[in-house]
């Protein structure tokens, strides 16, 4: 979306309708062990190889929680200016499935321990507020595999009781652009804070959406689907797109939206019906006997929050301040903390436009190419600091630079040792400069004649072969005084 | 409120527990037997009384995120009535 306004509307036979989209993201949090149990939570270890007694829910066995895990929400509710409960209650969701060992989750509803907050958005057309409904613990499920065999199900109990926060959203949204920025936002506030590392290939971020329309100008919500456990952002957009077009024309031809769960196909490209309605998930939500419920003081809130890190927002403004950045270079730069960190390396001692220009202009390209993310990043911060300090104080030119810098990501060594030893220090020596200068008017003769009869735009040709005649080595600015002197 | 077969029914499929239709009769009776001594109980005015989810006194107490190591993969899988490469297996369940 280019424009600077919103315009995500679907057309239809009957005029324009607008879709209406919440979402409960479930983040795993960064934890050790489980959220009540003390096995480990490591990604791709063999098959049911982290799994107590208690995630197998042998008969007997007692939860007890895990204090980082309540700690982590706390972190992630204050992170989204939510409100924080000192008192939560842990419940039952009862459902029978072959992953679900307990044969319920343990989860939180009436009482979650974070309520309502809110999430900025930087769109094309303006801020947005996304408002946040609640943040609860719960457990995760185990995994289940449909492909191993024709006629079973393979089920690996590791996930089961790793710990998951689900935030869930008010029905805010308006657009798949929206989803996606939200997304990336809680992805990079819970990146800061260190509660969650947003892995979306290893499913600690995946979604539930909740899609709805409604004509244009209308108040009332339409009837919604939930599509279950999306886990990319692509395909959260292709979901909502499919999604809400079927909704748009099943109405438009007079039908009613039933309100079910869907999936989304990814190989189709489109969603469908997962549960008939008389199987309809009746939760029967009850609270754990086993757990009484979690209280903490005002002060454990007080001290989790004096160690909160700078947040994306804060850190945005900073930089637009401290450093003279617009909006879009800050928003590019906060978008990671591992880029901020590194560009905020470079601009307390070297060149701010400078440091910008090359860490998400031809740093960016590099490791685009590379595919490397910046914690990967070939050329160390005060390596590339001492590039553009090289540039700043007139040793090379911009060009020899971006070859300097083209060496710097093989070996990411010193520049000035690369500049020295390939002999790339720029010719500011005035009297070298005039020589070459000569030589080139002295080939060009007839190209002379030409700009002094009024041919204006061969002065940069001029300025072209003289630097290349140098090698690359001569000073732009100084060769450009030069030959205006002399072509006068 | 009240509680017929039906709903007896209904909670026994979601619970993946077989009742017989003479279980379900006693089942019917106990159950609205029960709920006529919380209709009792609701005759009490609570106005003003925080509701509470547990009846004990204690609060929750909690560990520290410590990995305890004990791979009890054999033992659990000893009780699946079938396994393959260190899985359960189950019959097909597909959404």
């Amino acid at each position: 979306m280019s424009d600077k306004e919103f315009n995500y509307y679907i057309s239809g036979d009957t005029g324009k309708w607008e879709v209406v989209i919440g979402l409960e993201v479930h983040a795993q949090v960064s934890s050790n062990a489980k959220l009540f149990s003390s096995s480990a939570t490591q990604f791709g270890a063999d098959p049911n190889s982290q799994v107590s007694l208690i995630d197998a829910a042998m008969p007997g066995m007692l939860p007890v929680i895990n204090k980082f895990c309540v700690e982590q929400a706390v972190r992630t509710g204050l992170g989204l200016k939510a409100k924080i409960n000192l008192t939560s209650v842990f419940d039952r969701k009862n459902y029978f499935y072959a992953d679900l060992p307990q044969g319920y989750q343990i989860s939180q509803y009436k009482y979650p321990i974070v309520g309502e907050g809110e999430v900025v958005l930087d769109m094309p057309y303006g801020t947005k507020k996304i408002g946040i409904e609640r943040l609860h613990l719960e457990q995760d499920a185990g995994k289940s595999l449909h492909d191993q065999d024709p006629t079973k199900t393979f089920i690996d109990l590791n996930r089961s009781g790793v710990a998951l926060m689900e935030i869930v959203s008010k029905p805010d949204l308006r657009s798949p652009e929206e989803v996606a920025e939200y997304i990336k936002k809680l992805r990079s506030i819970m990146r800061y804070l260190g509660t969650c590392d947003g892995n979306m290939e290893e499913g600690s971020l995946r979604a539930d959406v909740n899609v709805s329309v409604r004509k244009v100008g209308s108040k009332d919500f339409g009837t919604r689907c939930e599509i279950k456990n999306v886990n990319s952002i692509k395909f959260m957009q292709q979901a909502i797109q499919y999604e809400a077009k079927r909704q748009v024309e099943l109405l438009e031809e007079g039908k009613k939206i039933d309100q079910e769960t869907r999936l989304f196909d990814t190989k189709k490209n489109e969603t469908r019906q997962m549960r008939s309605k008389e199987d309809a998930h009746d939760y029967r939500y009850f609270p754990d006997p086993d757990l009484p419920p979690l209280k903490f003081s005002q002060s454990f809130v007080d001290i989790i929050k004096q160690k909160l890190p700078e947040l994306p927002d804060d850190k945005k403004e900073r930089l637009m301040n401290n450093y003279k950045l617009s909006s879009y270079e800050a928003g590019v730069l906060i978008s990671d903390k591992d880029t901020s960190d590194y560009f905020e390396d470079i601009a307390k001692t070297s060149d701010v436009k400078l440091a910008i220009n090359w860490v998400i202009g031809d740093l960016f390209a590099a490791l685009n190419k590379l595919g490397k993310s910046i914690k990967e990043t070939p050329i160390s911060s005060k390596n590339l600091a001492k590039l553009i300090d090289l540039i700043k104080n007139n040793t090379i030119s911009g060009r020899i630079a971006k070859e300097v810098f083209e060496l710097m990501l093989k070996d990411n060594r010193d520049p000035k040792v690369i500049v020295e030893e390939k002999g790339l220090v720029q010719e500011s020596n005035v009297g070298e400069l005039e020589k070459i200068i000569e030589k080139v008017l002295k080939d060009n003769a007839d190209k002379v004649a030409e700009y002094k009869s009024g041919k204006d735009k061969l002065f940069g040709f001029f300025v072209g072969s003289v630097i290349k005649e140098s090698k690359g080595k001569a000073n732009p600015a100084l060769v450009n005084d030069l030959l205006k002197k002399k072509l006068s | 409120m009240s509680i017929n077969k039906d709903t007896i029914k209904k909670i026994s499929k979601l619970a993946r527990i077989t009742v017989t239709n003479d279980e379900t009769d006693r089942l019917e009776k106990d159950l609205n037997s029960i709920l006529k001594f919380v209709e009792q109980l609701k005759e009490l005015n609570t106005d003003n009384v925080e509701p509470i989810s547990s009846v004990s006194d204690q609060d929750l107490t909690m560990n520290k995120d410590e990995v305890k190591k004990i791979n009890a993969k054999d033992d659990i899988l000893k009780n699946a009535p079938e396994k393959n490469s260190n899985y359960y297996v189950v019959p097909k369940v597909i959404e």
